[in-house]
């Protein structure tokens, strides 16, 4: 299996505050790889190395490195805007833009201007097929985006990201703001994703690393503790700390 | 001691109430007054003739037409200057000590006294820059007056941006730039152009800063480039109400009333555009 993300050795700093160490990670393409742990263990942070979003916090730090399909991303040559149309990025609360669900969809094809404006419906129809919301809006391309049930607006911000053309998507708890029927459809948008997306997601939520992930690894107190398939982790999990964490003994 | 709710609800709605009415009944009085005062003045001659018999009859053309330019120049210079760096030091500049010097200190400027702008203009237009008394030294000493006010109101404006506009737009790939261009900036227009209000009516309104800068006394022609002096409305106004003897009380109050309304027309004009940009951006 190819491998799109690998991290050696990386350590991340806010000021002071040693929030991740020594994380050696990597993340198989075409699959999906849960980030679990306690609050506060660092998984959003690790994930945010990945599209290098913790730039934007002052007075951060980071050693190790980093490779997007084989790319050091922490290097003075880094393009940003590049790195960052490779990795897209889910929120956890669903956050479209205060447009329509067309200019949503559109809004990093007009700034990019990757299509010319005969191809918008196509793009608008295939980003929104993707994300299983073309029947439900097709007639609604141009309500506002806010009109929408908060699953929707999550889907949105899903297929928002797709005519940027991404390789990996990260996830930050993109359910937790849904109810469990919506979360379960958007775990099953995330099946259908990965057989062209890697995604990497983060989750609090137990059962769901167990139902949609491929890999898991366990995060603790900035430290990764374990990392293999889902599936060997929550039958015979090898650290003492994991087995405790999955038992619910903390958390 | 009160115990009945109702009672203290009621206590609080007379209060708060009574307290609004005594700042609205006088600015009605005022408007009613001058309308009531000025209205008989107001006729198309008025408005469109030059002044004569030393300003004793005739118009005010000259004095509107020196208005709109000094606003429009001031509008001019300070409205990109202040943007711009309104957006610089909210989006760009680091959180240091000297930037937050500069913000306080922006701060600070909008509340130097006008008069204290006028002598600053005079010293550096006027005399230092060798524009004289004109369209220009005017403009550029209001618009270095009104910067603090379309400055901070921009600050305000960007910061009321949510955060995660920012963020979404960055992990789309969009440029930081871009991202100030396509998404900050036109969520933060209304909050923009009421700077640009209170920019516009302090520029018409203000005497002090054009009393040494470039308001003529009695200039009965239009003026013919930057470096002209003109007549303007608010010191027209003083000149007609404590310079010229026996002016008719209907011209002074016609003046002010024509001051009132370029003013307000201004402020209706910024006041429509921000509300159709409400109307298409809302979160
Ligand atoms: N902007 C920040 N500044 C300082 N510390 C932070 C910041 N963001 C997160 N942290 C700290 O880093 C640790 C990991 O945070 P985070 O990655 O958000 O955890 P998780 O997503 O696993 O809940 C926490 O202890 C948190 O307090
Ligand atoms: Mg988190």
């Amino acid at each position: 299996m190819h491998t799109m993300i690998e991290t050696h050795q990386l350590n991340f700093f806010y000021g002071s505050f040693h929030g991740l160490i020594d994380i050696n990670l990597a993340v198989a393409q075409y699959q999906i790889t849960a980030l679990i742990g306690p609050s506060g263990c660092g998984k959003s942070t690790l994930l945010r190395t990945f599209n290098r979003m913790n730039d934007l916090i002052e007075n951060v730090r980071v050693t190790g490195r980093v490779f997007i399909d084989g790319v050091d991303i922490y290097t003075p040559q880094t393009d940003l805007v590049n790195l960052r149309k490779k990795v897209g990025m889910v929120f956890q609360r669903p956050n479209p833009f205060a447009l329509s669900v067309a200019e949503n969809i559109l809004f990093s094809v007009k700034i990019h201007k990757t299509a010319p404006a005969s191809q918008y419906e196509a793009i608008l129809e295939e980003s929104l097929r993707a994300v299983d919301l073309w029947e439900a809006l097709k007639d609604k391309l141009h309500r506002s985006a806010l009109q929408l049930s908060l699953e929707q607006q999550q889907r949105l911000c899903i297929a928002r990201l797709l005519p940027v053309k991404p390789d990996i998507l990260l996830m930050d708890e993109p359910c937790s703001a849904l109810d469990p029927m919506s979360t379960a459809h958007i775990e099953e948008l995330m099946r259908m994703l990965k057989v062209n997306y890697t995604i990497l997601i983060v989750t609090h939520n137990m059962q769901q690393a167990a139902r949609v992930s491929d890999f898991a690894a366990f995060l603790y107190l900035g430290e990764l503790i374990e990392f293999g398939s889902t599936e060997k982790m929550f039958t015979v999990p090898k650290d003492r700390r994991t087995e405790e964490y999955l038992t619910g003994k903390f958390g | 001691m009160i115990k009945n709710p109702y009672l203290k609800e009621k206590i609080a709605f007379t209060l708060l109430f009574g307290a609004t009415v005594l700042v609205v009944l006088p600015v009605i009085f005022v408007l009613f007054y001058i309308v009531k005062q000025g209205w008989p003045a107001i006729n198309w001659e008025f408005l469109t003739q030059m002044p004569q018999k030393g300003m004793r009859a005739g118009g005010i053309f000259p004095a509107i037409i020196g208005t709109l330019y000094l606003v429009l120049g001031t509008l001019l210079f300070a409205l990109p200057l202040g943007v711009l760096s309104g957006v610089y030091l909210t989006e760009y500049a680091r959180d240091n000590g000297l930037t937050r010097l500069v913000k306080l200190a922006i701060i600070n400027l909008a509340g130097v006294p006008s008069v204290v702008y006028g002598l600053f203009g005079l010293g550096i237009f006027v005399v230092f820059l060798k524009f004289g008394a004109s369209i220009l030294a005017g403009s550029l000493t209001l618009a270095i007056m009104v910067l603090p006010i379309i400055i901070t109101t921009t600050r305000e404006a960007l910061d009321s941006v949510p955060q995660s506009f920012r963020q979404v737009s960055l992990s789309l790939g969009v440029s930081k730039w871009q991202t100030i261009r396509h998404v900050v900036l036109p969520h933060a227009m209304p909050g923009i152009l009421t700077g640009m209000i209170l920019a516009v009516s302090r520029a018409a309104g203000e005497t002090a800063p054009i009393l040494f800068t470039v308001a003529a006394f009695y200039l009965p022609r239009l003026p013919k480039s930057v470096f002209d002096q003109v007549m303007a409305l608010p010191y027209h106004l003083y000149v007609i109400s404590t310079q010229v003897p026996h002016v008719k009380l209907e011209i002074r109050y016609g003046t002010a009333l024509v001051l009132l309304i370029i003013v307000l027309s201004l402020n209706l004009v910024a006041i429509i555009v921000r509300a159709q940009f409400r109307k298409k951006k809302k979160w």
